[in-house]
């Protein structure tokens, strides 16, 4: 019987290794570190994966050991254990007293060697170069670059764009529900409380597109609360921060200037910013440089005119619930609309 | 004058009354009254346990359905079986039910159909508050589900963070039910153990001095305080989120100088020796079980007792384990990686005087030693992950994603659930005079334990690979639809091993 239960754990545990072998690489994956911080974290949980794996295996042979051990025949034991103390006792007692000892010390060394790299972690904080400020809404990010000179702090939605290797300190504030920002290639997850100002560091070692997602339930639309992230090299940076710091581009023509009529007009402008027109509310995401962002709608969808047509069109149908309202813009207004948004790169 | 109105002579008590008399009076007095009144209105502590058995076997199974049908969801990238809404109850319904409804009522009946017997007394103490405690359990719990089939169902998850469940972001009744029901079964928990602790503290057999006393009734005297210590902690919080959302408190609203976190403390608090209250009595149970199957005394006995103390002192410190992400002093969280860490050594104690048992003994392998070896396989693992947990660096990325789903089903499946089916089958007689099909008693154990892999194991990889856990459907190529799959087949296995339970009593 046991036997059989010892096999199957094995091929469980082998048709699992397949999976996280082949699985491990990924745009959102803790076990394809982009990052310092992420890198020392992979370590630390191969680290711990090999000790407690071989304490697993130890167990296990110990179970299989006892159950299927030839015995002898004989007598069975009789009368409660603590009336006597036959040699098979004492060595066991032996046994026990080796095993919770050798459990402490394993114990203590997994302790320190955590702490270490907890230290190791937190030694980025401080020495960041650049800060932004994430503020999480039911059920997207608000995203603003902060300088000391206002006129170069600007704002974004649902995405993050870093140079790589420089330390970037992300302040984390929310201002309805608990959420939790998390971009696993680079970083473990910090919550976003009301009433409190967290804080994280992050790096990135390498280029690359990355996802985040929000990892606190914060309600209806918890599941599409993404975010992407873009590590790139300083000067394509600072280039797309200069992009950033314009105003939107004038329409180009008839068709778009139209649907900046329309958008300027209707409810729109009751929940977004677009820099350079009259068009300031912060409800929703500032749309001044939408179409140069890889989705929409917190990671919902990649951005493209299609989609984007889609969620202005129908919102509530694309994410149920989601703060932005259907408008009922007639065909025409919406084909205006869309072909102005797709113009702010 | 008619022979009817004169009144017998009544004579107290005494020797002078005979025995036949003395056996049709005490007869009287203990019996259950006749008809459905007097079945309501029992008292003995072996109708009342099997009451509460049943009833929570019955929220067992209405929450393994919603179990199912997550899974079902949760099969594919982007299924839309159930809508967002439909998915946020169901899985606060899951874990509420699993947790307050199930998981600890049953381990709480059978503290009240076995302890009396075990220390050998007629009736658990305070009978009366024990049939109480069964009828407010049940009122709340059928509250919670009428509630939920009427589409009012809490949907702020398990643990019910602040502010989302508060009045502002969770406007309507359903909350409230949820609140609700906590204090229900909380004054049930609390009533049980309090007769618990009296019983064995005031009822043993003469001679039986608490050296003595079966592994089990330790289990269930330490779990009885810790419920006294720690269920307060959610009764007051869930009284300030009702005081909040109904009365206009502000206990937890930030904007009126209230304070998220102190609801995460408060509910940690008792969260997480909670998580003891279900595990220490199923070491009762697996203490019982192994030295009949084994054919040997269990070994260690001192050992296992001081286990329980010592995990019964220590799961109240580790509470912020479950707050590493929250952003508190560093220095803090490094004491309580620690003391979780520490939880090891007890628990491993345990296990070695288990396999020693096993070793030593001649152990013949029917239905319920199966389970328990079940267990150690399952429980350990849990175990190993719940280390891996405590430490802040690897918490920051695994927690709240599956990886943690899979951590502490591992242990409140493995470290509960087995445990709980072996004892099934090893009472079951003692509970209705039957014994329990041992054929089927294999099947159950088989397709259980493998389903069960099948379906928690790849979620360890999936909270590694990125997915949060309280999501209601996930984009395609992520690289997580595989496991997914896999976990969604195994639930229905697992599944079919229930199935083969309940066919089987
Ligand atoms: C009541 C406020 C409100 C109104 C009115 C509104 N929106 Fe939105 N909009 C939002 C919110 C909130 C979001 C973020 C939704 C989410 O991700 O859940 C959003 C998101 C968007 C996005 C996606 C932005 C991104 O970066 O993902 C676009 C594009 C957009 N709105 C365009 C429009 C247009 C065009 C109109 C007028 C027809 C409009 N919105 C009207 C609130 C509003
Ligand atoms: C019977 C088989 C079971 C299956 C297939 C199952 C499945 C699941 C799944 C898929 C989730 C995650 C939902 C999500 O995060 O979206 C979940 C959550 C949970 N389960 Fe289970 N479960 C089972 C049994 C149990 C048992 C026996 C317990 C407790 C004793 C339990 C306690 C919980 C809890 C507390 C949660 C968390 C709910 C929340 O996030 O608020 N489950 N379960
Ligand atoms: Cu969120
Ligand atoms: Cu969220």
């Amino acid at each position: 019987m046991k036997r059989a239960g010892g096999l199957a754990t094995a091929a469980l545990t082998a048709a699992a290794l397949t999976v996280l072998l082949t699985g491990c690489e990924g745009v959102q994956s803790a076990l394809d570190p982009a990052g310092h911080q992420a890198g020392r974290i992979a370590g630390l949980w191969w680290l711990f994966l090999g000790v407690l794996t071989v304490i697993y295996l130890l167990v296990l042979a110990g179970l299989l050991i006892a159950a299927i051990r030839p015995r002898r025949r004989g007598r069975l034991h009789q009368g409660p254990a603590f009336a006597k103390e036959p040699p098979i006792e004492r060595r066991l007692t032996r046994g026990l007293t080796a095993w919770a000892v050798g459990t402490g010390v394993i114990i203590l060394t997994l302790t320190g060697l955590s702490y270490a790299v907890d230290r190791d972690v937190l030694g980025l904080t401080g020495r960041a170069e650049l800060e932004i400020e994430v503020t999480a809404k039911q059920w997207w990010w608000q995203v603003k670059y902060n300088d000391p000179v206002p006129s170069r702090s600007f704002e974004t939605a649902n995405e993050i764009r870093l140079p790589v290797g420089v330390p970037v300190r992300v302040v984390l504030k929310s201002q309805d529900v608990i959420h939790s920002f998390w971009v696993p290639n680079l970083h473990g997850k910090t919550d976003l409380i009301p009433g409190r100002v967290n804080e994280t560091t992050l790096t990135a070692d390498r280029e690359g597109r990355f996802r985040g997602q929000c990892a606190e339930f914060c309600g209806f639309q918890h599941a599409n609360m993404a975010l992407d992230v873009l590590a790139m090299p300083r000067d394509r940076f600072d280039a797309w921060r200069a992009a950033q710091l314009s105003s939107a581009p004038a329409p180009g023509d008839a068709l778009q200037e139209q649907g900046r009529q329309v958008f300027l007009s209707s409810a729109c402008v009751m929940c977004h910013t677009i820099h350079g027109t009259s068009a300031a509310s912060r409800v929703g995401p500032d749309l001044t440089h939408v179409a140069g962002r890889l989705s929409l709608a917190a990671g919902t969808l990649p951005y493209n005119k299609g989609n984007l047509a889609g969620w202005i069109a129908d919102p509530q149908r694309i994410k149920p619930g989601t703060r932005m309202p259907v408008t009922g813009l007639s065909p025409d207004q919406l084909q205006g609309v869309v072909a102005y948004l797709d113009s702010l790169k | 004058m008619s022979a009817r109105s004169e009144k017998p002579v009544i004579r107290r008590d005494g020797p002078a009354l005979g025995e036949a008399e003395t056996h049709r009076r005490l007869s009287l007095s203990w019996a259950t009254p006749p008809g459905l009144w007097g079945w309501l209105s029992s008292v003995d502590h072996k109708q009342v346990g099997r009451r509460y058995i049943v009833t929570a076997f019955v929220f067992f199974l209405l929450a393994g359905l919603l179990a199912l049908a997550m899974r079902m969801q949760l099969s594919g990238p982007e299924r839309t079986l159930l809508s967002p809404d439909r998915y946020n109850q169901i899985f606060t319904m899951h874990g509420t039910t699993m947790m307050f409804l199930f998981a600890v009522p049953v381990m709480e009946a059978f503290a009240i159909f076995l302890v009396p017997l075990m220390v050998g007394t007629r009736a658990i103490a305070f009978p009366r508050l024990n049939a109480f405690s069964y009828w407010v359990y049940l009122a709340g719990g059928v509250m919670l589900w009428v509630a939920f089939i009427l589409n009012a169902g809490p949907d702020v998850g398990w643990f019910a963070y602040v502010p989302l469940s508060g009045p502002q972001f969770s406007p309507g009744k359903r909350v409230d039910f949820w609140a609700q029901m906590i204090t229900f079964t909380e004054v049930a928990a609390l009533a049980v153990s309090v007769e618990i602790i009296v019983t064995v503290f005031k009822q043993r057999a003469p001679g039986m001095s608490l050296n003595r006393i079966p592994l089990f009734v330790w289990g269930q005297l330490v779990t009885s305080f810790m419920v006294v210590f720690a269920m307060p902690a959610v009764m007051v919080s869930s009284s300030m989120l009702i005081m909040d959302r109904l009365i206009g408190t502000h206990f937890f609203n930030p904007a009126e100088g209230g304070d998220a976190l102190l609801w995460q403390h408060l509910f940690w608090f008792f969260g997480h020796p909670e998580v003891y209250i279900i595990f220490l009595p199923a070491t009762g149970f697996v203490s019982s079980i192994l030295p009949t199957f084994a054919r040997r005394p269990i070994f260690g006995y001192t050992a296992l007792v001081l286990a329980l103390f010592a995990t019964g002192f220590l799961g109240f410190g580790l509470w912020v384990h479950h707050m590493f992400a929250t952003g508190l002093p560093h220095l803090g969280n490094s004491f309580y990686t620690a003391a979780s860490m520490t939880i090891a050594i007890p628990s491993g104690i345990q296990i070695f005087c288990w396999i020693a048992t096993l070793w030593d003994g001649r152990p013949r392998f029917a239905t319920p030693l199966l389970f328990v070896i079940g267990f150690i396989v399952v429980f350990v693992l849990g175990g190993l992950s719940g280390i891996m947990l405590a430490s802040v660096p690897l918490d920051s990325q695994a927690h709240d994603t599956y990886f943690v789903v899979a951590h502490f089903h591992y242990v409140l499946i493995g470290g509960a659930v087995f445990p709980l089916f072996g004892a099934v089958y090893y009472w079951f007689p003692k509970f209705t005079g039957r014994m329990l099909s041992e054929r089927a008693g294999a099947w159950n154990f088989w397709l259980f334990f493998i389903g069960f892999n099948l379906t928690f194991f790849p979620m360890h990889i999936l909270g590694l690979i990125g997915m949060p856990r309280r999501v209601y459907s996930y984009p395609a190529g992520m690289g997580w639809d595989g496991p997914n799959l896999l976990a969604s087949a195994g639930a229905v296995i697992l599944a079919a091993g229930v199935a083969t339970f309940l066919g089987n009593v």
